[in-house]
């Protein structure tokens, strides 16, 4: 026999017992013991010996040149052991890379420590090492920067000015991208005979992704392995590596990141930050471990944002409420730097490849400009631009139907993809999906609970209620294609998953992706435990370890489930191959008269005929002589995964009823209906949980959070106290409705979950706030919408809208 | 957010931390449950170099709740008050508790420490500005005074209290069987954006007069006496009077503008809150 490695699919060979047994199961989460327990062991759980704390001094303007950095007073603060410039350092900058021609994309970098100049209040200017936290904390207020200011840039108003400051000497227009893209040829003409034309005009507020636990790192050098150790937070370990191990000059092989539990990321944590290299680079020249965990002030203010974004959009649409044309101008601020892998591109290269969604929309053009500003810059935040850019389609058709006279859901039905696969105007081929199924099932629970009878009767005594939905689709498992056509120079993509069972009969499997709160533990488990007859607990999940993993491209686009899921799916198969090969050897039948069952083969003629795969890894490690002569001992295993064609979309539909508070303004969400469809769901109740999360989340960026600030670029809400994340007590619960359309690609069926429930809401929150508002004949487009903006609106203090 | 290095110290008595704060002078403080004073520190925005910690003064911690006054000691935390027995002439005080902010900060913030504090929307401020309160204070030297509660909050986090007066108790004199405190908030346990609250005297189905009191619309609590006017001159418990009284409620005030509301969103919710509390209020 020969060793089999890298893809296969022989799962779908005879033998293999694929009966469901774990594949669909709301198995417990074998993450929880020890979350709930406080045994769960994050960044700051670490304790090295003779580790120092790190602090960072930070810029206290939003733009300028540094003139002097003088750290002499910081190193007489008690306790504090070094500090280090960016010339101390000296370290290589992060500069993400688009292959796009300089009149789409002007690149810049990200140094690790500001050197000439500072781009945001927030910016870290040098980095301060003591014995404690709070020595750290005396030593930054005890350094000494002077600056040049110039005037900031804070707007898009202010960016595109010309004679702006420009925030890169390189953009001197402060434009980074600017893309037009499949301007469909007789567009003009389209808009110009449509019978009726809509236009939204929206805003979405700059938001935090926010996860409970803050960025972190403890990294020190390891003699033994001759190694720097970086255990970090992060959703892409292998790429913290790649950009630390360039920036500090070090070969990849003698560095190791490894990921401890994590309190979530969002996205935030996708991306490379400059203070884990910071850090890294420090604790090399102290020659002590330092650890590093942000605190919420910088957590607020000086890390990664995202989602704010201006849309100047027109839709046109015959008598009947078809859709004739889009063409949507999409401007995305993207704060100080552009994120790597993702670039500046993230948001506004989003918007205008997924734009259509899952309307038929014949004729396209769309123009997305990524834009700097002294401010903090963005990363990719759960929904990357479709939360905003399904809101501005669903407003779109909204409007459509006021216009047009028609009901909104039947203007929606019309239009929807209803044939699959589905090739769109975009270029991008849909695989199948629910779209219409689940508006309707959506819109007949909230009719079954009597939401429309309640919304007239309650009318009648002076309550405002509306009732509004979403209806959208989300790419997950995008392929390294996928990726490549948005020419980025690091091209995510694939999986790799390497398997073994040890002598014991337990299987260890490794996945490229890494959790950060999405129970890969479990779910991956149930793939592998279903793959081979096992229970769930007899499979552990190795992740988030460089020296581990080969290779990963971590979690972030809704990938795991379907690219690392199937490449786990895949090697737990070929581990089985073997298994069934030694199996039959070693019953001396045929290799067709063998089956996996029970944690074990046994003979399809005679089940009694069987071996257990203890009994097999006895012979496989201990007694390798039995083997046969062609075949290495040990049972291990391994295939990789690639996304398919444009990656597999889930699909949802959310219904909303919110009532506004004529006294106050509140929008209180009385009802929330979430029907989604992420094909075959390997844990429902994870599912569940991922759309809650995700809801929570999106009606977040509804009604609530916004960062802000003052005049000078100073960040004015750097506390929960003015950055209004919603309670629990402001969060409803939400109904969750299953449809499965299996994905035809991935092992299992399954489609990502990870980003639909952040994706809908603000569309469905935005769609019922402005039905209550319909006899205020006043529409509400910017989010997030203030209590005082739908109290003026309710009281007539507000402009109607055209 | 961590705070400027300082010097603990825990008090043993009331004496002994009215003298000891004497004697230190301005650049101590004194530390009760924290909610307040230490993400100030964490901030950097408060930098006392001495804390005296009061938290073990269990003197200072009690509810004393008669049928014509309630005492209640300045360490009693706002979830004792919130879970304790006061009597229908001073359930208002107890209803009031569950606006400050969450569970855990009402577990460990105190009546007087709100009350030293003195947010412009604080409850325990709005209650003592309400219901006509005084402030039981201690100095150094076993010095002992009484402040009113109109008197005591001029401003921004500004009391009549010297630095060196320690609030040992707040008494309610005159028990308030129609009274209610009631805000508007984005978030609950938020500090109000507004809040509202009116004691009402209420006999046989009308107000013979009452008194008003509003947070969040000004640098400090205030009383409403061009509203109270309103109530003076009496009439049936009616939502007519208690529009009229929100309205001269609404004119009386000059609401600051910022990025949570503006000033005539402000005064919209003057009026619409002392509505709600006068309709809680003569509910009882
Ligand atoms: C998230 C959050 C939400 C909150 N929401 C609200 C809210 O909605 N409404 C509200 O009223 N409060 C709110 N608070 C504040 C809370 O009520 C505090 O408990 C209170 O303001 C201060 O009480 P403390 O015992 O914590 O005082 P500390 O923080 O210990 O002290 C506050 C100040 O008072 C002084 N002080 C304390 N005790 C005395 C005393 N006996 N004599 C003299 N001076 C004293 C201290 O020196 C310090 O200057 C909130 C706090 C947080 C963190």
């Amino acid at each position: 026999m020969t060793s089999e490695v890298a893809t296969g699919d022989r799962a779908n060979e005879p033998g293999f017992r694929a009966d469901g047994t774990w594949i669909g199961a709301a198995v417990s989460r074998k993450e929880d013991p020890r979350l709930l327990t406080g045994e769960a062991r994050f960044v700051d759980d670490i304790h090295l010996p003779r580790m120092l704390h790190a602090a960072f001094v930070r810029s206290t303007v939003a733009s300028g040149h540094i003139t002097s950095v003088d750290l002499s007073r910081v190193l007489e603060v008690p306790g504090v052991v070094a500090a280090f410039t960016a010339e101390d350092l000296d370290l290589g900058d992060i500069t993400p890379r688009l292959d796009r021609p300089p009149e789409e994309h002007t690149e810049t970098s990200m140094p690790i420590l500001a050197r000439d100049r500072v781009r945001f209040v927030g910016e870290p200017v040098a980095v301060v090492l003591a014995e404690d936290p709070y020595a750290a904390e005396d030593g930054i207020e005890a350094a000494d920067v002077t600056y040049d200011v110039t005037p900031p840039v804070l707007s898009e108003e202010q960016a595109l000015t010309p004679g702006a400051n420009a925030v890169h000497d390189e953009a001197p227009g402060n434009v980074l991208l600017d893309v037009s893209m499949f301007a469909s040829d007789g567009i003009d003409d389209v808009f110009a005979e449509a019978p009726c034309v809509v236009h939204v005009r929206a805003r979405a507020g700059r938001q935090n992704a926010l996860p409970l636990e803050t960025r972190g790192v403890v990294a020190g050098w390891d003699a033994r392995a001759q190694q720097l150790l970086v255990q970090t937070c992060t959703q892409v370990p292998h790429q913290v590596r790649t950009v630390l191990a360039g920036s500090l000059g070090m070969s990849e092989s003698t560095v190791r990141v490894l990921v401890p539990d994590m309190g979530g990321g969002f996205g935030i944590k996708c991306v490379v930050g400059r203070e884990e290299i910071a850090v890294a680079a420090a604790a090399t020249r102290a020659g002590r471990p330092v650890k590093w965990i942000e605190d919420r002030k910088d957590a607020l203010s000086a890390s990664f944002l995202a989602r704010e974004q201006r849309y100047e959009a027109r839709a046109a649409f015959d008598e009947t409420g078809r859709i004739l044309g889009l063409d949507v101008d999409v401007l995305c601020d993207m704060g100080a730097y552009s994120c790597y892998p993702f670039t500046v591109g993230i948001e506004p290269l989003m918007a205008s490849s997924e734009m259509p969604g899952v309307y038929r929309v014949p004729a396209y053009r769309v123009r997305g400009r990524a834009i700097a500003t002294n401010k903090a810059p963005t990363a990719p935040y759960r929904g990357v631009s479709r939360p905003q850019h399904v809101m501005v389609m669903e407003r779109l058709v909204e409007r459509a139907a006021r216009e047009l006279g028609l009901d909104a859901l039947e203007v929606r039905r019309r239009n929807l993809i209803t044939v699959f696969p589905y090739t769109g105007i975009n270029n991008v081929t849909y695989d199948p999906g629910s779209y219409l199924e689940s508006l309707n099932l959506c819109e007949r629970v909230l009719a079954d609970e009597g939401w429309y009878g309640t919304q007239r009767s309650v009318a009648e005594q002076g309550r405002v209620l509306g009732i509004g939905y979403a209806c959208f689709n989300e790419r997950t498992g995008y392929g390294s294609d996928a990726f490549a056509k948005r020419k980025m120079q690091a091209v995510p993509g694939f999986d790799l998953s390497e398997v073994r069972m040890d002598t014991s009969g337990t299987v260890v499997v490794t996945t490229g992706t890494m959790s950060h709160g999405q129970s890969h533990e479990t779910t991956m488990a149930q793939i592998v435990a279903d793959k081979l007859g096992l229970p769930v607990d007899k499979v552990k999940i190795q992740q988030g370890d460089t020296d581990r993993v080969t290779y990963g491209w971590g979690s972030f686009g809704s990938r795991s489930i379907t690219i690392g899921g199937t490449a786990v799916a895949l090697a737990a198969g070929n581990l089985g191959g073997k298994l069934l090969d030694l199996g039959a050897h070693l019953l001396e039948t045929r290799r067709d008269n063998v089956e996996l069952a029970d944690e074990g083969v046994q003979q399809r003629d005679d089940h009694d005929r069987r071996l257990s795969y203890q009994d097999i890894a006895d012979v496989a490690y201990l007694r390798s002589h039995l083997l046969p002569k062609e075949a290495e001992p040990g049972l291990q295993a391994s295939a990789s995964f690639d996304g398919v064609g444009d990656g597999t979309f889930s699909n949802a539909a959310h219904g909303v009823v919110v009532e506004l508070h004529r006294d106050t303004g509140r929008v209180e969400i009385l009802r929330y209906v979430c029907v989604e469809d992420c094909g075959v769901a390997i844990n429902p109740q994870v599912v569940d949980g991922q759309a809650r999360g995700g809801i929570a989340q999106g009606i977040a960026g509804a009604l609530f959070e916004k960062v802000t600030y003052d005049e000078n670029g100073e960040p004015s809400a750097a506390s929960f106290l003015d950055y209004k994340v919603p309670t629990a007590c402001e969060i409803p619960d939400v109904a969750m409705h299953h449809i499965e359309t299996p994905c035809l690609f991935t092992d299992n069926g399954a489609k990502g979950a990870g980003e639909g429930g952040t994706i809908g809401a603000p569309a469905a929150v935005l769609n019922a706030v402005n039905d209550a508002l319909r006899p205020a004949g006043v529409e509400l487009n910017d989010t997030p919408i203030t209590p005082q903006q739908v109290f003026d609106a309710l009281t007539g203090a507000l402009e109607v809208a055209p | 957010m961590k705070p400027p290095p300082f010097t603990y110290h825990r008090a043993r008595d009331v004496a002994g931390a009215a003298d000891l704060v004497a004697e230190l002078g301005e650049d101590a403080k004194f530390l009760a449950g924290g909610q307040s004073l230490i993400p100030m520190m964490n901030f950097r925005l408060a930098r006392p170099e001495h804390l005296i910690d009061i938290g073990g003064l269990r003197e200072l911690s009690f509810v004393d709740a008669g049928p014509e006054a309630l005492r209640v000691g300045s360490l009693t935390t706002h979830r004792t008050v919130e879970t304790a027995d006061l009597g229908t002439g001073f359930d208002v005080v107890r209803e009031a508790m569950r606006w400050i902010g969450h569970l855990p900060i009402r577990t460990r913030g105190t009546v007087g420490g709100s009350l030293a504090h003195a947010d412009a929307t604080a409850e325990w401020c709005l209650l003592a500005v309400l219901l006509d309160a005084e402030i039981v204070v201690a100095g150094a030297g076993g010095r002992r005074r009484t402040i009113a509660a109109g008197d005591a909050f001029l401003g921004f986090y500004t009391t009549l209290l010297a630095d060196d007066e320690l609030i040992v108790e707040v008494v309610f004199g005159r028990p308030a069987p129609h009274a209610a405190v009631t805000e508007f908030a984005e978030r609950k346990g938020d500090f109000a954006v507004v809040s509202a609250a009116v004691d009402l005297d209420v006999g046989s189905g009308a107000v013979a007069g009452g008194r008003v009191a509003l947070g969040g619309v000004g640098p400090a609590v205030v009383r409403v006496p061009e509203a109270e006017r309103v109530l003076q001159a009496g009439g049936r418990a009616c939502r007519d009077l208690f529009e009229a009284c929100a309205d001269a409620a609404a004119q009386a005030v000059d609401p600051p503008a910022d990025g949570d509301a503006g000033t005539e969103y402000r005064r919209a919710l003057v009026r619409n809150l002392v509505i709600r509390a006068c309709e809680e209020a003569v509910a009882r």
